[in-house]
């Protein structure tokens, strides 16, 4: 019936505050052998997050110099300028997980003046890149919506592309107090 | 095959900005979260979307981990002739999903 329950369990398992804690261990709960193997299980998973924070600060992530080099691979050489690009995100979420976010680019739109390119970078999460977005002037309109993941509080940049070769710029900081992305699953 | 919702509107004036959402259902599985095992979680996102207005391409994005969980994109787009605006993603482990939807513009 338990299929997962692990090899050797010697040690008496002493983790009562995680396994209240863990949603997990309270569905294995069926029958007293069911209950040893379930709380034998909530320790592994108890290690494997214990493990998992530990090794939390070497995981990568992407710094401000990340950012920078990744915005300079979109623009190259040519000058990045502030302005005409709105980044609606909110100041303050409480789950990381999804972000709505929207970017607008005051453009006409047309042949000779629209806007090329939508890109949107970030500077904490485990890579710079958030998305890529290519328009034409069959858009109408230069706005991209999307929900996004934020692993931290951080600054989130947006860079638009433009026909005639400008990039123009905009960022927003936002507070967030369940990260994304490099969470673990317990 | 995937669940995919797509809102559109079903007519148009012709030369009016309508709006296009794009919702599917897709992990997004970023690759950088350990699982239950402690081990890491292999990636697997949708990389790639891309809309079409009767075979032309309208509207092309390249997404990364960062995008949340059961993808959603909005854009915009002129309504020039009917016909029908087809969705493409496709991702990581082989995932391929189209839909497509009908517009008639008056």
């Amino acid at each position: 019936m338990n299929t997962r329950r692990p090899e050797p369990r010697g040690a008496t398992p002493r983790l009562s505050e995680a396994k209240s804690r863990d949603p997990f261990c309270g569905r294995q709960k069926r029958g007293p052998s069911a209950t040893l193997g379930a709380t034998a299980l909530c320790r592994r998973v108890f290690l494997a997050s214990a493990a998992a924070v530990t090794i939390m600060p070497f995981a990568v992530h992407a710094t401000p110099e990340a950012l920078a080099a990744a915005i300079k691979e979109v623009t190259g050489d040519a000058p990045l300028r502030e302005g005409k690009v709105t980044l609606d995100v909110p100041p303050l979420v409480e789950n990381g997980n999804a972000v709505p976010l929207t970017v607008s680019v005051e453009s006409p739109m047309t042949a000779g003046d629209h806007v090329k390119a939508i890109h949107v970078f970030n500077e904490k999460n485990p890579q710079p890149h958030v998305f890529n977005a290519w328009l034409s002037p069959a858009n109408g309109r230069a706005v991209v919506a999307t929900r996004i993941k934020l692993a931290d509080t951080q600054k989130v940049v947006a860079v638009a592309e433009t026909s005639k070769g400008e990039f123009w710029t905009v960022h927003a900081d936002v507070i967030v107090t369940i990260a994304a992305c490099i969470e673990g699953v317990t | 095959m995937a669940n995919v919702l797509v809102n559109a509107p079903k007519t148009a004036k012709k030369g009016q900005v309508v709006e296009i959402k794009a919702l599917i259902m897709h992990v997004m599985e970023t690759g950088f979260r350990p699982g239950t095992n402690g081990r890491i979680i292999p990636r697997n996102i949708i990389e790639d979307f891309s809309a079409t207005w009767n075979g032309r391409e309208i509207f092309r994005m390249k997404m990364s981990p960062a995008i949340a969980a059961n993808p959603f994109v909005s854009f915009s787009a002129v309504a020039s002739e009917s016909g029908i605006i087809a969705f493409r993603w496709s991702g990581d482990e082989g995932f391929v999903a189209a839909h497509q939807v009908d517009i008639t513009v008056t």
